[in-house]
């Protein structure tokens, strides 16, 4: 009886292996092998960002040729190299990016005409009436960036607004799309200052209803006049990241302190005994803390110095050196008033 | 096999005896696939497949090879590698012919091989049926087909419940798996509604 049972279930996995050998030899369609391999060091999330549903789909068409190895976000430059290796192509670059928010007007800046009580989604607050905020183009603060992101990188501060902590941002731009103000834009990861504000309105009618918005004063400008990496456009100071700026003169010269900067600590520069007193920083240094007489050692006031570094570029005794560590923020993105 | 048979075969699986709602097979795919509509009804199509085939598969062996051996005491054991074995034999055959089906159905082909919906509605076919009497090799294909559409119907209905959920709000504690269970709790009580088809078939 027993062994009769066991011979049974013995011939029905002796058959379903042989269908199953049969159809994966007759009928599965021929695999080229590199795919399993691309797939593995793929991250596997199957975020969509590639424009394809799954890893597996977008790993299959790298192995064709048919997609570009540096094609997935997440993965980033890493991944790419990896692949590139499997392929036996040389690698290409890829730019890192990162999520970043355009507001900074919270619960302190942003003035309320209305109580919102509906249901906790940007969309839905767009819906009825458009939200509580007087501003038209501010952070709603009710999370749908927050519930699109697959990595918990964006969260909602103390103050209202949405903050994208960049060590868990993969830049996969899933947020971007879920901001029904457009908000949201991805930004090269190098850089670490982006401007908070994203208002069109005319700058006398900005600063009656929020306290950090853009009145597009155009101090940013002249300030990175050098680059010319910040242009008004619409009423709103566009930041071009291709340019070789940071943005730390304008960020700091900016009197709504609309830009937000993701390091909380820059290192300071300083003067050491090589240098002659010519003279030279003390002109181009944006926040005028540089001072000395000709011919004498210069000093710089720590208390002043943002750490932009233009100064190290005159100095023709290389006197100057930028001294200290670098600290980023995660929490409550904004500006630190000085 | 006349139209009446056909009718009370389909309608008793799609509704009154709904092989998640009533017999509650399957709730652990319903519960991960039906975050999104469009996952839900490939599911579900998929699902429809696999329970078709393997009802049609397993009421032939049942009936010629395990009943003339009077071995039917084996059906649980047997089934369960025929079907794994069926339901990825079909996936390479539809990955083979229908290559743009497979990419949006394919991943949830090793889910079904060992699901314990397909397994049920296999018994059942094979098996007798709710009124003692067996059913015949196509009423057990139908009752399989109607399970997969039943099964199709819940899990889109179910999608479309938790999509309104995410933007509703739903108390912290109960919020993800615990609402969603009791949405289904909700619905099957809905669907007990149906049992009143049978007992008035009666």
């Amino acid at each position: 009886m027993i062994f009769a049972a066991l011979l049974f279930l013995g011939i029905t996995a002796l058959v379903g292996g042989v269908v199953l050998s049969l159809s994966s030899q007759r009928l599965q369609a021929q695999m080229n092998p590199l795919v399993h391999r691309i797939e593995r060091e793929l991250p596997g999330v199957n975020c969509g960002e590639c424009g394809h549903p799954l890893c597996g789909v977008f790993a299959r068409l790298v192995a064709d040729g048919r997609e570009k190895p540096g094609g997935c976000i997440p993965g980033g430059h890493a991944t790419s190299v990896r692949i590139t290796a499997i392929m036996g192509n040389a690698p290409q670059e890829t730019e890192a990016l990162m999520a970043v928010v355009h507001c900074k007007g919270g619960h302190a800046e942003a003035r309320v005409r209305s109580r919102y009580s509906g249901i906790p989604d940007c969309h839905a607050a767009m819906l009825s009436g458009n939200g509580s905020l007087i501003c038209q183009e501010a952070c709603l603060g009710l999370g749908s960036c927050v519930r699109a992101c697959p990595y918990g990188a964006i969260a909602i501060t103390e103050n209202g607004i949405a903050a994208v902590n960049p060590a868990l941002c993969t830049g996969c731009g899933r947020c971007v799309a879920a901001c029904p103000r457009s908000l949201i834009e991805l930004i090269p990861r190098l850089h670490k200052i982006f401007l908070g504000c994203n208002n069109r309105d005319h700058g006398s009618r900005v600063s009656e209803y929020c306290s950090v918005g853009c009145t597009t004063c155009g101090i940013c400008v002249e300030a990175t006049r050098a680059s010319s990496a910040i242009s008004i456009d619409d009423n709103i100071p566009r930041l071009d990241y291709a340019k070789h700026e940071n943005f730390i003169t304008a960020a700091y010269k900016c009197p709504q302190r609309c830009f937000i900067d993701t390091v909380r600590a820059r290192p300071k520069v300083n003067i050491d005994t090589k240098c002659d007193g010519c003279t030279a920083c003390v002109p181009v240094c944006p926040v005028e803390a540089i001072s000395g007489e000709k011919s004498q050692r210069h000093i710089v006031n720590k208390e002043k110095c943002i750490g932009c570094g233009i100064c190290l570029g005159v100095c023709h005794v290389h006197a100057i050196a930028l001294w200290g560590g670098l600290a980023y923020r995660t929490e409550g993105l904004s500006l630190k008033r000085r | 096999m006349n139209m009446h048979a056909i009718a009370e075969i389909s309608l008793a699986a799609l509704l009154v005896n709904n092989i998640v709602l009533e017999r509650f097979l399957g709730l652990c795919p319903l519960f991960s696939v039906s975050r999104r509509l469009s996952g839900a009804i490939w599911f579900g199509i998929a699902a429809t497949i696999a329970m078709t085939l393997s009802s049609m598969v397993l009421w032939l062996v049942s009936r010629l090879i395990l009943a003339p051996l009077s071995a039917r005491y084996l059906e649980i054991a047997v089934f369960v590698p025929l079907i794994a074995a069926l339901v990825l034999a079909s996936g390479h055959a539809l990955e083979r012919f229908a290559g743009d089906t497979f990419r949006r159905i394919g991943v949830y082909f090793p889910l079904l091989a060992v699901n314990c919906a397909v397994i049920g509605v296999a018994l059942i076919g094979a098996g007798p049926s709710m009124h003692g009497n067996s059913f015949s090799f196509a009423g057990s294909a139908m009752h399989g087909f109607a399970s997969g559409l039943g099964f199709l119907l819940v899990s889109t209905l179910m999608a479309g419940m938790r999509e309104r959920l995410e933007l509703a709000a739903v108390p912290r504690a109960m919020r993800g798996a615990p609402i969603a269970l009791m949405c289904a709790g909700l619905m099957a009580l809905a669907f007990d509604g149906f049992a009143l088809f049978s007992s008035a078939a009666k």
